[in-house]
């Protein structure tokens, strides 16, 4: 009440000076590092000259990036190899490509109760399909909350935050929230049974259960890409529109002629990220179903953390194997991407 | 912005506001369909959280209850002389069909012995199913009291901001000089180097949990903040991102500030970084979203107290045979309000950004 | 600048007075890894802080993490050389070999080689090992069915424990479903999604768990089949949560919020549950054990519960074994169980008589009704939770009951795989 009575502008002169003295400390900070780290830069810079400079900046990056992602890499490869329960590669048996063997040790790969490892084989088949609805799922809702935000709204900035609001989430708390929503007594059958219906099992039904978590997943990131395509739309320049109109062209026909063709190349980025995001599909739904019912929801990644990770036996070598095929097929994928977007890009 | 307000600009006042459409004068049934669905949006994007939010304030026995109720109901007590402890209340039918307000001593099997506040002497016994408890609103701040003292709340919450602050600051400094690097130097290798780092943009931390703890174990990590802040500082997304948007930064700009004597760490800081800045903003916004929400590494990495960030120190509270889901629910909302904080006084920045430095 | 450059060096100088500062002399810290189902996290702290008032020189850290940590992360640090000194652990058989013997530094090892069973020990103890003494339980527990008894009151029908020594799964199906009925309760009976929690009545079902080599040897075996098909025909009549096997994949998930609710008659489940269904039911309804029911292979729960180790990787061996002494003294170990409402596993506490606080008339006849269980387990039900196998097991059938009872594969199916994961755990480890 009693600020009410404080004239605006006050606040605003006293948070500018705040503001004001903040950056100032900053600034000062930021000029004493930079002066600190000259007196080792600028020797550096005489020894191995302007063009080594390249090597010395990329260099810290390379040192974290080589030891805690490649390094680790590397080593898993070596585990494909190995067998035993024991931790450390110098004390784990060579088994050759048994590991490797045994995950598609199937008379039908496409039909998982034919396979030794049934649960890797329908680990890649939930993942394919899961990649391919979850993707398009989320192209599709994406870019029609970006179309309904490219309309002349009311408080646009609001709306397209509170889209973007689930993205900030994190995966466990996704998934735990929708678990309390859809689980028998959740809110949604609560709904249901008020409304005169009957429970349905969301989370014990395969089918539902699939189609949940393809759900959820597009919840808690579309705000994501709805951004990414909000921007491809505003950089469509709006005088094409008005010379569709005058044609005579309704808006369908101008989506198709104008929108999807301009907003090519933001889509081909939307795709390739949720591609990525889609494969590597894990702790939401670790969260959510933990794979069930039966196995219906088990990914390839959680397939790999059970294995090596969250069981009494750890089958470091299995794991590790599956975890190749992951890796060389996302390479692949990689690889394909690259071409996609056109080399110039890349180098 | 300033579209919307010359579009609306014919007319005056609320009304006008509030009837500004895509085309002057007239509102169709696409702008209805636009506003159901930003109105649906709403309730999808912040119901769930509003529904953990109302379940967090509810008892473990209220919890389970179905169906479900929006509101923390909790059973109304009254003090009655001669018991120690306050006595629940329900609205008890009689047998001459009038209903009373009730207090229940005990029940024993299906008979539910009552006692009139006003009166306490005598004992009324009443079947069970002839009783409804009386029931009120009430935010019980139960769950957050018991859950912060047996969850060493600020404690965690340092380590979390620590670890996101800190971790931030080393990603922007890491990638953007190697962004830098490799896209304003020309040597040998640079585009293997690149290449490499791409391609690892694919695979996820948690396939090889195994070797990156062995190695963490091996540098003596475990157990340190360091363990969870250095290994992912080196993101192939902040590096893509960053190198994109340098790219794009021209190149007799650095060439100029050469000939002036300035060095090339000065070059980096001086002129490379400020132009990067909305491109930084991105980044640290990913980061920060990133490590607040971290749970899988730090959950390796971190297994004694002293160290736990808040998402670690939720999970505390799943046992072998018990899971304390009142507890977890009060812990998320605390581990949600800052971020949801933050959000909102920045959102404007935070979604424009992304708008239109993100992944070009 | 120079004058900058001097600062720098004073500031790295400073920097590397204070690290040498910190790690100047300090008391003995002994890191204690635990988690917590209920309160019993409190209650050690207490008797720990008592502790450390008597022995100055000493502090014990309880590092409360998720049970996760403990069974996924723990074996991992141990084998990396990491482990905390102590810890609470569950799969006794898991980190065999990184124990410390307590045997050389216990003032009186009789404490723990006398007071508990012989079974127990040896869990802890590598195959050819015959005299280590590395850990103990800090409590027992024992499976057993809880039922609604205010629910049955309602219905009219009679508790069939009540009238009958021996009742069998079908019979007390048959009430399970007329009470349902009667009071409009939407679920008869409810069991947790656990190997350990099913392999109770499979042996009471005639379940031989293993052969004569002391394996697992389920492929087969009559019994199990038995039950696996009883649990699937409550899944086809809709009178079991379809949630508690279904709704999370291999993951284990408690039934126990269907019965604190009153929404399922009869709840299998086992003794820990007491102390949470005496706060959370409270006045609501009245609950009871019953006796396990009753099958070609008698009538056994499973024996169960957590137990404290020490590991050799420790730096202080001597004060180690004092903590671990200080809880097995006889009243310390006692009041652990009496606050905590466990079942204790020492003989000397046992002997001593154990009182527990509780108020609620009905949480002391489910703890009487649970040391009656106890000494009806079978000699295989006591074996399993101590088999160095038993996690394989239960991570296995988790995954292959619920393939079963989602309809993804046949029972036959389902427990041939069963044993195919059981024995390429135990090929895994053997290699």
């Amino acid at each position: 009440m009693s600020s009410a009575t404080v004239p605006h502008t006050h606040h605003v002169s006293v948070w500018r000076r705040v503001q004001k003295q903040l950056g100032a400390a900053f600034n000062a900070v930021l000029n004493f590092f930079i002066d600190l780290m000259d007196y080792i830069m600028h020797p550096l810079q005489r020894l191995v000259g302007i063009r080594g400079m390249g090597y010395v900046f990329v260099l810290p990056n390379l040192l974290i990036f080589g030891v805690f992602i490649l390094l680790p890499m590397i080593t898993n490869f070596f585990y494909t190899f190995t067998g035993g329960a024991n931790l450390f590669l110098d004390q784990r048996p060579y088994v050759g490509a048994q590991n490797l063997e045994r995950l598609f040790d199937c008379q039908n790969f496409l039909a998982p109760n034919t396979c030794r490892e049934d649960l890797f084989a329908r680990a890649v088949t939930n993942t394919a399909l899961f990649v391919i609805t979850q993707v398009a799922l989320m192209i599709g809702i994406s870019l029609l909350t970006a179309l309904v935000l490219n309309r002349k709204i009311i408080a646009r900035g609001f709306f397209r935050s509170v889209y973007f609001y689930p993205v900030l989430l994190s995966p466990i708390v996704v998934g735990l929230i929708w678990k309390w929503i859809l689980q028998e007594n959740g809110l949604l059958n609560a709904l249901l049974v008020a409304f005169g219906g009957d429970k349905v099992g969301f989370l014990t039904d395969a089918n539902w259960a699939r189609f949940w978590v393809v759900m959820i997943s597009v919840w808690s990131l579309m705000g994501f890409y709805t951004l990414i395509l909000l921007a491809g739309l505003q950089s469509i320049p709006s005088d094409l529109y008005e010379a569709a109109d005058i044609d005579g062209a309704n808006v369908f026909q101008s989506f198709r002629s104008i929108t999807l063709p301009l907003l090519m190349p933001t889509m081909l980025v939307v795709l390739i990220l949720s591609l990525i995001r889609a494969v590597q599909v894990f702790d939401v739904v670790f969260a959510f179903t933990g794979g069930g019912p039966g196995s219906a929801t088990i990914y390839i990644v959680q397939y790999i953390y059970n294995n090596g990770f969250a069981s009494a036996t750890k089958e470091y070598g299995l794991a590790s194997a599956a975890s190749l095929v992951m890796a060389g097929s996302l390479i692949v994928l990689t690889l394909a991407q690259l071409r996609l977007r056109g080399t110039n890009n890349v180098t | 912005m300033t579209t919307q307000t010359a579009a609306g600009a014919g007319r005056t006042g609320v009304v006008g506001y509030l009837t500004r459409t895509k085309k002057r004068g007239r509102i169709g049934t696409a702008d209805v369909l636009t506003y159901i669905y930003l109105l649906v949006g709403i309730v999808l994007m912040f119901g769930p959280v509003i529904w953990i939010l109302m379940s967090s304030f509810k008892t473990p026995a209220e919890v389970t209850k179905f169906p479900p109720r929006f509101l923390p109901y909790q059973q109304e007590t009254a003090v009655v002389e001669g018991y120690d402890e306050p006595l629940p209340l329900f609205d008890v039918t009689l047998e001459d069909g009038s209903v009373a307000r009730l207090a229940q001593v005990r029940r024993v099997g299906l008979e539910a012995q009552m006692i009139d506040p006003a009166s306490p002497e005598e004992i009324i016994r009443v079947n069970i199913n002839a009783r409804q408890p009386v029931e009120e609103v009430k935010f019980s701040l139960d769950n957050y009291t018991e859950g912060m003292e047996s969850f060493n709340f600020w404690r965690y919450f340092l380590n979390s901001v620590v670890v996101t602050f800190v971790a931030t600051i080393l990603t922007l400094l890491v990638n953007s000089m190697a962004a830098f690097s490799l896209s304003k130097y020309e040597y040998r290798g640079r585009n293997a180097i690149f290449l490499i780092i791409l391609s690892t943009l694919m695979v996820p931390l948690s396939v090889i949990l195994v070797p990156a703890f062995l190695l963490i174990t091996q540098i003596g990590w475990n157990n340190n903040l360091l363990g969870v802040i250095v290994p992912g500082a080196a993101t192939p997304t902040g590096v893509f991102l960053l190198r994109q948007y340098m790219l794009t930064i021209p190149d007799e700009l650095i060439d100029s500030a050469r000939i002036d004597g300035a060095s090339e760490w000065r070059i980096y800081l001086q002129i490379v970084l400020p132009l990067a800045r909305p491109a930084l903003a991105v980044l640290a916004i990913f980061s920060v979203m990133w490590r607040w929400n971290d749970f899988l590494w730090p959950k390796i990495v971190l297994t004694q107290n002293q160290v736990f960030t808040l998402q670690v120190g939720l999970e505390a509270f799943q046992g072998d045979l018990q899971v304390q889901w009142n507890l977890i629910l009060a812990m998320t909302v605390l581990t949600l309000l800052p971020i949801t904080f933050v959000f909102g006084i920045l959102q404007k920045y935070i979604t424009t950004g992304i708008a239109t430095t993100g992944m070009k | 600048m120079t004058k900058r450059f001097l600062t720098f060096v004073a500031v790295l100088a400073l920097l590397a007075l204070t690290t040498i500062a910190v790690s100047a002399q300090d008391p003995v810290e002994i890191r204690f890894m635990w988690y917590s189902d209920g309160v019993e996290g409190d209650v050690m702290r207490d008797l720990l802080d008592r502790f450390e008032a008597d022995n100055p020189g000493i502090t014990v850290t309880l590092d409360v993490v998720p049970y996760a940590t403990v069974r996924d992360n723990l074996p991992t640090l141990a084998q990396a050389g990491e482990a905390p000194d102590m810890a609470r652990i569950t799969n006794f058989g898991g980190m065999r070999g990184l124990y410390l013997d307590l045997r050389p530094l216990m003032s009186d090892p009789s404490l723990l080689e006398d007071n508990f069973a012989g079974a127990v020990l040896e869990a802890f103890r590598l195959p050819d090992d015959t005299e280590g003494l590395y850990g103990f339980p800090d409590s027992l527990s024992v499976t057993a069915p809880y039922i609604n008894r205010t629910l049955f009151e309602q219905a009219g029908v009679d508790v069939p424990s009540d009238s009958m020594d021996e009742v069998s799964w079908a019979e007390w199906t048959d009430a399970l479903k007329q009470v349902a009925e009667a009071t409009g309760t939407p679920y008869a009976v409810a069991i947790d999604n656990k190997g350990h929690r099913f392999a109770g009545p499979a042996m009471s079902m005639g379940a031989n768990f293993f052969d004569a080599d002391g394996n697992f040897a389920l492929a087969n075996d009559e019994g199990f089949r038995a039950f696996a098909e009883i649990v699937k025909g409550w899944h086809d009549e809709s009178l079991i949560p379809r949630e508690v096997w279904l709704g999370s994949g291999g993951q284990y998930t408690a039934a126990n919020e269907f019965f604190e609710s009153g929404q399922v008659v009869m709840y299998f489940s086992g003794s820990w549950q007491i102390g949470r269904f005496d706060s959370v039911i409270g006045d609501a309804f009245d609950w009871a054990v019953v006796p396990n029911p009753t099958g070609p292979g008698g009538s056994t729960g499973v024996a169960g519960g957590a137990g404290i180790v020490a590991f050799a990787q420790t730096e202080h061996p001597a004060e180690v074994a004092k903590v671990m002494e200080y809880m097995l003294q006889p009243e310390v170990y006692k009041e652990y169980v009496e606050r905590s409402l466990f079942i204790p596993a020492d003989k000397a506490v046992i002997d001593l008589g154990v009182e527990y606080t509780a108020e609620n008339p009905l949480v002391n006849a489910a703890l009487a009704q649970f040391a009656v269980e106890a000494g009806k387990l079978q000699d295989q039900a006591i074996r399993l939770n101590l088999h160095p196998f038993a996690f394989a097991y239960y991570d296995a059938s988790n995954t292959r009951l619920a393939q079963y009872f989602a309809g993804e594969l046949t029972l036959d199916e389902a427990m041939t795989r069963l044993q195919e994961d059981i024995d390429a755990a135990v090929a895994n480890a053997g290699s």
